[in-house]
């Protein structure tokens, strides 16, 4: 039977060297974020985004390598990653689409296009297509209220949506190859 | 008069693509800045924007200058000064049916440069941050490039322009979350830690960022600066003779013919934005009722329509100016649905901090939901009263709560009998319909 309980020994080896494990250009980036704080931890936020920017998504290992880097409590920056909405805490697709249903979007078609793209992709919210092509997540308010219904894949912005464009959009997206690092 | 004079915020908006700093100047731009640095103690800025009647952009409406004056200012050299004050730009526009800041950051990123080096000047501020909500992509790069072409000219950096002030500006990304809009939630976040708010005292102006003198203001607010500079306060206040000074900017979401926003004099009446602007109601829709300035203000009614839009006007019809975006509802959609999409909103961006709050907006999101599905009881609208009572102000940690109370009490009051309605018939007559009309069978025999 394995224990439950465990031991300090096993602790100690969650800790990660940052210098085994980040890239110079991860490091580099996230010292920059640092210059411009008075704390190093403030800086925590900033690095999470980059590592999920080079990485995709902010596995255990990495949040262990940022809080070394950074000099601060591995369970305080997990506290702070799992605050945001942004941080993925969990592997995600090639693209992660963060379909809005605040108020604006609700009144003018949110519901069509929730379920045209869960039908199209067979995948609800929090899940992942089996190719890893696509996490299907919400958002909240994505300022886009005026061109609503409205979703952000990425870095793009995505407006007047339709059951129609939609299956577009994620078919064309579809087609892309994945980007190496 | 020219746009400048009548619009001067947004006059100078592109969105293909904001002028860049050398066109920004030749139409006028850094002249405010200008003015500060050159002709005006920091003291008298403070006094011309005290007198000018600026009231703050984001949704409290408190004045700027009152704020600012709360800054701990020492004469010139004196050793015994902070030594470092923060000014931060509130650009985490995440309120629902907000989407003003998003026009002026990625329309006018060197307008908000421009604003944030008077407010620094008039703090004695040696270091700023543009808090920037996570999405805001495009935003961000234009700001980016705004601030290193300001850099490059002298217009940040030391000895701005060749005077004694200077100044670092920086952009912060935030990683989302709503919360992060309240100012000291949102200086948690710069610092790093989960964005709960504080409690106050001590209020930011004396210690906020790092411990340090710390002000807050909306992207809307500070965008103001430059034109106050430039013109004068008694300009200002003659934009909106009859309300609070200057113009704003209105906007219009919902099922309306022209969604869209415009920069009016402050105290324009909700009809005209809505018909005049927004082009009123989409086709075969009527006017049900309307949030003011986003998801945290009570509704108001087609009765209301005459009303100025301004915080006492608007205040006194028994809501809040907000952010000045109206929300529309029309007649063909449910209120009852609307009401349990807002609270949702509440319950998942609460930050879980106060028990009120916590326990409260997932609760009435539960009894919404029950209503809206049909299974709503009697005693449900008992329920939901007292949760308005129990996230009341005053009863939580900050105003995220009353803020989610706000539209669900109001639409107790003026669309109960949809909320009865769904009780007694035990359906959504609104989805029946919607039902009736694609051809699908209705579930509501009511």
């Amino acid at each position: 039977m394995k224990s439950d309980v465990i031991s300090m020994e096993k602790i100690s080896t969650l800790t990660i060297d940052y210098r085994q494990y980040l890239s110079t250009t991860e490091v580099a980036a996230i010292e920059h974020e640092v210059s411009i704080m008075e704390t190093r931890e403030a800086a925590g936020i900033e690095a999470l985004k980059i590592i999920q920017e080079h990485r995709g998504w902010v596995s255990d290992d990495s949040l262990y390598a940022i809080a070394d880097l950074l000099n601060m409590p591995e369970a305080e920056l997990e506290g702070v990653a799992t605050f945001y909405n942004l941080i993925y805490r969990q592997a995600v697709g090639q693209f992660v689409i963060h379909l809005c249903d605040s108020v604006a979007c609700h009144l003018t078609g949110y519901e069509d296009i929730y379920q045209t793209i869960k039908s199209h992709l067979g995948i609800d919210y929090g899940q992942t297509t089996l190719d890893g092509k696509f996490t299907f997540l919400t958002n909240v308010c994505l300022g886009g209220c005026d061109k609503a219904p409205s979703m952000m894949i990425g870095k793009q912005h995505y407006q007047y949506l339709t059951p129609e464009n939609v299956v577009e959009i994620l078919s064309d997206l579809a087609k892309e190859e994945r980007k190496h690092d | 008069m020219t746009e400048a004079m009548i619009r001067p915020l947004t006059y100078l908006v592109n969105l293909q693509s904001p002028l860049s700093l050398n066109q920004y100047i030749s139409e006028g731009g850094y002249q405010g800045a200008s003015k500060a640095l050159h002709e005006f103690s920091p003291k008298q800025v403070l006094d011309l924007v005290s007198d000018s009647g600026l009231k703050g952009r984001g949704g409290a409406g408190f004045p700027t200058g009152m704020k600012w004056s709360c800054v701990p200012m020492f004469e010139d050299n004196d050793d015994k000064a902070p030594e470092f004050k923060y000014l931060v730009a509130n650009a985490d526009e995440m309120e629902p049916g907000t989407f003003k800041d998003r026009y002026l950051l990625e329309g006018v990123p060197h307008q908000l440069v421009e604003s944030m080096i008077i407010g620094a000047y008039t703090m004695a501020a040696n270091r700023g941050y543009i808090f920037l909500r996570g999405e805001y992509h495009l935003a961000a790069k234009r700001l980016q490039q705004a601030i290193e072409e300001a850099y490059q000219n002298n217009w940040l950096g030391k000895n701005i322009q060749g005077s004694n002030f200077s100044f670092d500006l920086y952009v912060h990304t935030s990683a989302g979350r709503y919360i992060c809009g309240e100012e000291t939630a949102l200086i948690n976040a710069l610092e790093g830690r989960r964005a709960i708010p504080r409690a106050k005292p001590p209020f930011p102006q004396m210690s906020g960022l790092f411990g340090k003198p710390t002000v807050v203001n909306n992207v809307e607010t500070l965008s103001n600066l430059p034109h106050i500079l430039k013109h004068g306060a008694e300009w200002f206040k003659a934009l909106s003779p009859d309300s609070d000074s200057g113009t704003k900017i209105y906007a219009a979401c919902g099922r309306v013919k022209t969604p869209g926003l415009w920069e009016l004099p402050m105290g324009t009446s909700i009809r005209e934005i809505l018909y005049q602007h927004a082009g009123g109601m989409a086709d075969g829709l009527k006017l049900r009722g309307l949030l003011p300035g986003g998801a945290s203000t009570d509704f108001l009614l087609p009765e209301h329509l005459d009303t100025p839009m301004d915080f006492d006007s608007i205040s006194k019809a028994g809501s809040r100016l907000g952010t000045g975006g109206l929300i529309v509802l029309d007649d063909k959609s449910c209120p009852v649905a609307m009401v349990l999409n807002l609270i949702k909103f509440f319950a998942q961006e609460s930050c879980g901090w106060c028990t009120p709050c916590r326990d409260g907006t997932p609760w009435a999101v539960e009894v919404l939901t029950r209503i809206e599905n049909g299974s709503g009881r009697k005693e449900d609208l008992d329920t939901l009263h007292n949760l308005c009572d129990f996230m009341w102000l005053g009863k939580t940690h900050c105003a995220l709560a009353p803020g989610a109370v706000e539209p669900l009490k109001s639409a107790l009051r003026y669309f109960i009998d949809d909320f009865e309605q769904h009780i007694d018939h035990g359906c959504c007559s609104y989805k029946q319909s919607a039902n009736k009309q694609t051809k699908l069978k209705g579930h509501c025999h009511g």
